[in-house]
């Protein structure tokens, strides 16, 4: 037995060697990228042009930076991303609590006052996750024009919040399905009402949930480009909108290094920043949000 | 439910009335916006689809005539024809690459935190940032190509992102970089939920390593890569943003998705008959997706 393991041994560690290596070059992939952002947006333009990808900024600079943030063309303007980054800002903001409550109270009324046709309910609603957009978009154009929304924020948060119901109904209706109905029978019992209960026995125990909702919606909302393209104009425009002119405009020297900062600290910090923070919430979200059916 | 029917009995008072009531009251709301926005919508788009809408949408009728315009357009075809190609290539790589790094990190690495967390981030960035990350590095005067070719191999040939024939696996390269870890992260979830005392029994019984995971543990997996598929071939369907910030659909329309053809036809090319009937298409090609993974949930849920 003892020369089995003996003999297994350099095996073994070779083995061990090359698993190590494998998980370090996947790393590489999906971390090089990241690395090249962040090292092309600290460069000046002519070290891109004379070094590569990989070569160390020499002479490392924030002009990119703020360039990116203040001066940068975006079509036919050149005022940065700055703004388009409080854009995103205010219509995440809104969304985000608003459609995170009514998720709250639907996945509540869905679950522990269930009614006849309450499933049925639930089962309308889910399909709202798995709809494309595309084909929503052109009787939303003209409904916002109705309602006199078109091109503004107060429009976008409509959208938002609207089709992400579906997502944070279904969140906490599937956390809630798991809370025990005795306590809310008992409450009941002892003539707690809808609101009450809802206060006093499910939020207490909700925090997990809200912040899976929060979130979810939170990055979603954050990285959307569809709805940000088709409904806004150059005021109410979110980043990502703002950040596809950016690169695409074609006057004048592509500037590399402004791209690369507009896309890494501004588009992308916000939600790797939420990534980092709470990354065991975001994997939640995401498999609630596309698993559970 | 039945104290409350006494209750309401016992006490048919207003405030009764309005705690029964309350539940549907507060969904009522949702449902309504739920009908409009998402069936009232989808019959617009299909009411618009039969029309010969242009620039405004207008409402004479032209029965399938979209839907024949729609199969007579060659950049119709390219688009499904790619997604079919982009789906099935992002699909495939991205359950295989899932599968190796999910087995691979849970043989008790060191810093399995760290990897999983590199492994998976790109997933929160806008598929918009990735594009122009991708769009950068693949650029071959200033990317992969000139870095190798710098090395001195100066043969080393990458520009697939201005070939029209190559150009559509650059879209698979990003969007894999983007999805993969998520992949992993999810049958991660499950290779740890796989009953440990059935590997043992296996082991005891002489199973090798790779016959173990193929015959014991990739069949408890199933349900895995079940919702894997379902979640990337939304992903895939969806794909607008990537096409736009990576491309642009070029060269030419060579990566034209359908997502893409869609808008580009509704909203700059006054064609709003033409890329409602393409929208009802792709709401058709989702449906084709979601019904038999929905009935099979529901069977297996009835089943146990």
């Amino acid at each position: 037995m003892a020369n089995v393991i003996r003999r297994q041994t350099p095996a073994a560690r070779l083995l061990r060697a090359v698993l190590y290596s494998v998980l370090i070059i996947a790393g590489l992939f999906y971390i090089l990228p990241l690395v090249v952002m962040l090292m092309t947006s600290i460069k000046p333009l002519s070290e891109i042009s004379a070094g590569t990808l990989l070569s160390l900024p020499q002479n490392p600079t924030l002009e990119p930076w703020t360039k990116a943030w203040g001066e940068a063309c975006t079509g036919m303007r050149c005022e940065g991303v700055g703004g388009y980054f409080w854009n995103s800002f205010a219509i995440v903001i809104p969304a985000v609590l608003i459609s995170t409550t009514v998720g709250a109270l639907n996945g509540y009324a869905l679950t522990k006052w269930r009614f006849k046709g309450s499933e049925l309910v639930f089962a309308l609603m889910l399909f709202g996750c798995f709809i494309p957009f595309q084909v929503v978009l052109l009787p939303m154009a003209q409904t916002l024009g109705w309602l006199g929304l078109s091109s503004s924020r107060a429009g976008l948060i409509l959208v938002h919040v609207v089709f992400g119901i579906a997502f944070t109904t279904l969140f906490f209706r599937n956390f809630y399905v798991g809370i025990p109905n005795e306590l809310v029978s008992a409450a009941k019992l002892d003539g707690a009402g809808f609101f009450r209960i809802f206060w006093r026995i499910l939020l207490p125990v909700s925090a997990p949930i809200i912040v899976v909702s929060v979130i979810w919606q939170f990055t979603q909302i954050w990285n959307d480009f569809l709805f940000g393209v088709a409904f806004s104009a150059h005021n109410t425009q979110p980043v990502t909108v703002a950040l596809n002119n950016l690169v695409n405009t074609s006057t004048g020297v592509r500037e590399y290094n402004v791209d690369m900062a507009a896309a890494m600290m501004i588009a992308a910090l916000p939600t790797l920043l939420v990534y980092v923070l709470a990354g065991k919430y975001f994997v939640r979200g995401l498999t609630a949000g596309s698993v559970k059916g | 439910m039945s104290e409350s029917t006494t209750r309401t009995a016992v006490r048919p008072t207003a405030s009764g009335w309005l705690q029964a009531w309350l539940p549907r009251l507060v969904l009522a709301p949702s449902i309504a916006v739920s009908l409009f926005f998402v069936y009232g919508f989808m019959l617009w788009t299909f009411v618009l689809s039969l029309t010969s809408s242009r620039m405004l949408p207008s409402y004479d009728f032209v029965g399938f005539g979209q839907y024949s315009r729609l199969m007579a357009n060659e950049r119709w075809w390219v688009a499904s024809t790619n997604l079919m190609l982009f789906g099935t290539l992002f699909i495939v790589i991205c359950l295989v690459i899932g599968v190796l790094l999910a087995m691979l990190l849970d043989q008790k690495i060191r810093q399995e935190g760290a990897l999983r967390t590199i492994y998976l981030y790109p997933m929160a960035l806008s598929f918009i940032v990735t594009g122009v990350v991708w769009k950068w590095l693949l650029n071959p005067q200033l990317g992969i190509q000139a870095m190798v070719q710098g090395w001195g191999f100066e043969s080393f040939r990458f520009d697939w992102i201005v070939d029209s024939d190559m150009a559509i696996y650059t879209l698979v390269i990003a969007a894999v970089w983007q999805a993969s870890g998520f992949v992993m992260a999810l049958f991660l979830a499950g290779l740890r939920g796989v009953d440990d005392s059935i590997v043992k029994a296996a082991q005891l019984d002489g199973a090798s390593l790779p016959r173990i995971y193929w015959r014991v543990v990739m069949p408890c997996l199933r349900p895995v890569v079940f919702s894997a598929v379902m979640i990337l071939a939304h992903i895939a369907i969806k794909s607008f943003d990537l096409v736009v910030a990576l491309t642009g659909g070029g060269p030419g329309y060579a990566t034209d998705l359908p997502a893409t053809f869609m808008y580009t036809h509704a909203f700059n090319r006054a064609q709003i008959g033409l890329g409602s009937a393409s929208a009802m298409l792709m709401l058709g090609g989702v449906l084709a997706i979601l019904i038999p993974y929905l009935y099979s949930e529901l069977r297996s849920r009835k089943h146990g």
